[in-house]
């Protein structure tokens, strides 16, 4: 009995050790060649050079084209995915009946589980057509359309977690609403929102960790040219993208070229990092003003 | 007994959710400008009854009433009644004490601001009247851009009476409105009961049988569903007619 429970929990702690340590060897990885890169090109070029050429013989190593093109389909894809799935959240739970919900909610879902490079296949092929057929300078390849599907596929994401959120509110608080002759519209917006504001936005902030590491979407229907700028109508190329072109190519390991895409990949990590933790923080924030 | 002016009557009421038959038969008639208190055991039907008058059952499925309910002789569950308009005539006040997560201030005037009313002036000057009427001014004048849910239970509770008073409905209904606050805050909120009868209809569910005995005029005692006995608080805490109610208010149940 003891010997068998000793041993359960040597394995629950082998996996929790291995796990912790993967962990720490990617960020190894990383911080190492970032340094070994960050030793040739200094930070402050890193961040402030206008052009990211670093396969070009002539070489330029500024981040920001790359950032410009991540900010852009990230702010597109939210720009889309939070009214759309807030709407959904709300409709879920201030409107739509019990049985309505339970059919519309793994339906949902599916929107999730579909395959990015359908998504990117998508954006290539239907919407970047059916937006140039008004839109007259829409490049084929386009951070707008990635954009916008980008935000389809996380559509899901901010309904599910803000439809939580708002179901966490007390009942109480809604029949206080109801109760004052507040319609359902004004219970909804001027309640039940503001109440869960805390937990939209964690959803919102995961929603944006997730588009600023999408890569399939990007890497098939926004083109893959590195340019500073916040035209949504012309080919980009976002951090992620930039780190496929270069691990598909035939780059020689341990040079400057390869070691960019740890420098690119140490960027993406700390945005999402950062993004984390801010959520990590709110979530707790949120749950202390409920107890 | 004797009503001068009824203002809520329930007439051959009753309320099922689903195939549970939850009040059997209520007739009702609630004298205007007096405090009338139900009383009786936990699950006889009280909360359901209150409810009932400001329409807050509407949300259960399953939940559909039989009869009539009447404000003011006018049938409140006809289709042409807009319960967002009942409830601003006929206010509640909620078991556990329910603020927004909002300022005191916002909490107040949440009443005013759906109506759409955006003047300044008179929203401080509801604002500042209904938590005199609730007689909370005193405590909280200095903090009214703080948030509501800083304040102590029972401040919370004056704070949603206060809320209630601001849209000036004619009627307050109370679902036990004190029975999780102390002691202090629950005589401060009889005495407030008190004195707002002067100028609203109040109904109150209360467990609390004293409670029932000091502030109310007439009492209903309400039993599985069935109003058992309805009589002036007085003459029912005095001399009870129904063996049902002698147990309850004698304490041999419930
Ligand atoms: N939402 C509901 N669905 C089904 N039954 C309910 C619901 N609410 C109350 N009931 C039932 O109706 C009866 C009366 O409940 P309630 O009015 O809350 O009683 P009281 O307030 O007197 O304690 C109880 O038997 C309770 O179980
Ligand atoms: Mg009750």
């Amino acid at each position: 009995m003891r010997v068998q429970e000793k041993i359960i929990e040597g394995l629950l702690w082998l996996s929790a050790a291995i796990t912790i340590l993967i962990t720490v060897s990617i960020i190894w990885v990383l911080l190492s060649e970032s340094v070994l890169f960050f030793s040739e090109v200094s930070i402050v070029r890193f961040l402030t050079e206008k052009e990211w050429t670093p396969l070009f013989a002539e070489k330029k190593f500024g981040i920001m084209p790359l950032v410009a093109g991540t900010f852009l389909t990230t702010v597109i894809a939210i720009a889309v995915a939070l009214p759309i799935g807030l709407t959904i959240a709300i409709y879920l739970n201030e409107y739509a009946n019990a049985r309505f919900k339970t059919f519309i909610k793994p339906l949902l879902e599916v929107l999730a589980t579909i395959p990015t490079v359908v998504y990117g296949f998508f954006a290539l092929t239907v919407v970047t057509p059916f937006l140039q057929s008004f839109i007259p300078g829409l490049a084929g390849f386009n951070a707008l359309s990635a954009g916008i599907v980008m935000g389809i596929m996380i559509i899901p994401m901010i309904s599910s977690l803000s439809e939580d959120a708002i179901s966490a509110v007390p009942r109480s608080l809604r029949e206080a609403a109801y109760g004052m002759g507040s319609t359902r519209l004004q219970t909804a917006f001027g309640v039940m929102v503001p109440a869960a504001s805390s937990g939209i936005l964690v959803s919102v902030i995961l929603a944006i960790s997730r588009a600023v590491g999408e890569t399939m979407i990007v890497a098939i229907a926004a083109g893959q040219q590195p340019r500073l700028t916040l035209n949504p109508l012309v080919p980009i190329e976002t951090i992620t993208t930039y780190i496929v072109q270069v691990s598909l190519g035939d780059v020689p390991h341990g040079s400057l070229e390869y070691r960019t895409i740890f420098a690119a990949g140490m960027t993406l990590f700390v945005f999402t990092f950062l993004l984390n933790n801010l959520s990590f923080w709110i979530k707790k924030k949120y749950q202390e003003k409920y107890d | 007994m004797n009503i001068k002016h009824s203002k809520l009557e329930a007439i051959n009421l009753d309320a099922y959710y689903g195939d549970f038959h939850a009040l059997k038969s209520i007739n009702i008639a609630m004298e205007e400008k007096a405090v009338t208190a139900f009383i009786g055991p936990s699950g006889c039907g009280k909360s359901t009854f209150l409810r009932t008058f400001n329409r807050m059952n509407d949300y259960i499925d399953g939940f559909r009433i039989e009869g009539q309910i009447l404000l003011d002789g006018r049938d409140i569950y006809t289709d042409d009644v807009r319960v967002d308009e009942l409830r601003k005539e006929v206010g509640m006040v909620f078991q556990k004490p329910n603020p927004f997560p909002k300022t005191i201030y916002e909490n107040v005037v949440y009443g005013l601001r759906i109506q759409g009313i955006k003047d300044k002036k008179i929203l401080q000057e509801t604002c500042e009247k209904s938590l005199q009427q609730a007689a909370l001014w005193n405590e909280v004048k200095d903090k009214l851009d703080k948030s509501a849910l800083a304040l102590s239970g029972g401040q919370q509770q004056r704070l949603c009476i206060a809320r209630a008073l601001a849209i000036q409905p004619s009627v307050i209904l109370m679902d036990e409105p004190a029975s999780a606050l102390d002691p202090i805050s629950t005589a401060k909120i009889e005495d407030l009961i008190y004195e707002l009868k002067k100028d609203y209809t109040i109904v109150i569910v209360t467990h609390n049988m004293q409670q029932a005995g000091r502030v109310s005029d007439h009492t209903a005692f309400f039993y599985m569903g069935e109003l058992v006995e309805y009589a002036k608080t007085k003459t029912m805490f005095t001399s009870p007619k129904d063996t049902r109610t002698q147990n309850y208010i004698t304490g041999r149940f419930g």
